[in-house]
């Protein structure tokens, strides 16, 4: 390993965090991709489609009538800022997927935005209580800049997994690298391994 | 089975990024009292579209490390790089970077990085609020070498003259600076935010337009363009949040 003169790094790390992020306290940075979109509820839709017994859309008042589901804990974001005790309001990914009836041969999901924007998953990293489709954080409406109406969240992989202004689920047998992963991000995004970019 | 597909995703412009590597540091200058420019030399070059960033990873004897992006600021070509940090208070890295490396350091570097590049080829125009201009400085850099008069045309936003970076070489017949807290002498436009008069004219035409700078100086420029009837499908955002 190549030491860097001079550097000691900043001493009281906080279990907490994975390796090289910090605790952005009170502050939730932005960044995207793309313009903030602005999402009518009204025409607001969310569908699991691909590999499934039963293409599904849930609107807006359909999708609060499912049962409700909370992730309380952290997000780690790849450009290395964490926030703990975050709180955030919706409905578990495995009560769509059941709605929907994966395929056996479903294997891999990509989420997908209204905006274009595509994420790439293992099944198994959305199933299994560890993926949420939410619309509220912190006991208020989730706003525009962070997703709002409703976003992925999936907060064991970095934040860019967790697709803002997220409108539905495709299920497929084979892999298929969304926005960040065809851009030199790494392809599954572990924060605990610091899986950042292609080749970490 | 009829599922209907999803949208297809933008499709990727950039070059992967290589692997890390050890930058000797050739030079650090002063772009303002808070920002200077680190010249690299690359042991294994790799090819990167302006507007992309390099990866800057610190590794302390115990093997702690810490890691941040940082835009090129310099136009692609030869072995040398130019990543300009803005040192941002409490920064583990970049008051690092300001306070204590020198010429003759090595630094891990890891890139390019990122989707916000631009191919050279395509009349462009750049919207730079503050440190925004890191990536938009390597398109303008880029546009200037080829030659070509129209190629790129960059808006700068800046807070005062001494928030400038790249002073030598901004404003130009291709670059505008506007002001939003104090103009230089002699400067008639009166300090003031961004408006829709400082960008119709670069705008005109339909090219690909690039924005980078906060979160809230993006989000403003981006109206800004869309009240001028630049479609959404051509602007293309980097928003730059705290990084320290």
């Amino acid at each position: 390993m190549a030491f860097t003169r001079g550097f000691s790094g900043r001493r009281a790390r906080d279990p907490r965090l994975p390796p090289g992020q910090y605790d952005a306290g009170q502050d939730w940075p932005v960044l995207n991709a793309e313009a903030t979109p602005s999402i009518d509820v009204g025409r607001w839709t969310f569908t699991v489609d691909g590999l499934v017994d039963r293409v599904t859309t849930w609107t807006w008042e359909q999708v609060h009538a499912l049962p409700p589901a909370r992730y309380e804990g952290a997000i780690h974001c790849v450009t290395t800022w964490s926030k703990f005790d975050m709180t955030f309001t919706g409905v578990s990914v495995d009560t769509l997927l059941a709605a929907a009836g994966p395929a056996d041969n479903a294997a891999f999901v990509v989420a997908r935005s209204d905006t274009g924007y595509t994420t790439n998953m293992p099944l198994e990293d959305v199933t299994g209580g560890k993926a949420w489709v939410v619309w509220e954080a912190n006991g208020a409406p989730l706003a525009d800049v962070h997703g709002g109406p409703a976003r992925l969240i999936v907060p064991h992989l970095y934040f860019w997994k967790s697709a803002k202004w997220v409108s539905g689920l495709q299920l497929t047998d084979h892999d298929e690298p969304g926005f960040w992963e065809s851009n030199g991000y790494h392809n599954h995004g572990d924060p605990w391994l610091e899986q950042r970019y292609q080749g970490d | 089975m009829a599922s209907p597909a999803p949208p297809a995703p933008p499709a990727p412009v950039a070059p992967p990024p290589g692997p890390w590597q050890q930058a000797t540091v050739l030079e650090v200058g002063t772009e303002t009292a808070s920002a200077k420019t680190f010249r690299l030399r690359l042991p294994d070059p790799r090819p990167y579209l302006p507007g992309q960033y390099f990866i800057v990873r610190l590794t302390a004897p115990d093997g702690y490390r810490a890691q941040r992006s940082y835009s090129v600021a310099s136009a692609p070509g030869g072995d040398v790089i130019e990543l300009t940090v803005e040192r941002l208070p409490g920064g583990e890295v970049s008051e690092f970077l300001h306070d204590v490396v020198m010429p003759g350091d090595q630094l891990e570097v890891r890139g390019p990085v990122g989707y916000f590049g631009w191919d050279g080829k395509a009349p462009a125009l750049g919207v730079a609020g503050g440190s925004g201009v890191v990536p938009l400085m390597a398109m303008l850099r880029t546009a200037r070498r080829a030659g070509t008069p129209g190629l790129m045309r960059l808006v700068v936003s800046a807070r005062t003259p001494e928030d400038l970076f790249y002073s030598g070489e901004l404003p130009g017949p291709d670059a505008t600076v506007i002001y939003t807290r104090r103009v230089p002498p002699g400067d008639r436009r009166p300090p003031g935010r961004l408006a829709p008069g400082d960008l119709a004219a670069a705008a005109g035409d339909g090219r690909l337009a690039y924005v980078c700078g906060s979160p809230a100086f993006c989000d403003a420029a981006t109206a800004l363009l869309l009240g001028l009837g630049v479609p959404t499908d051509r602007i293309k955002t980097e928003r730059f949040g705290p990084s320290g």
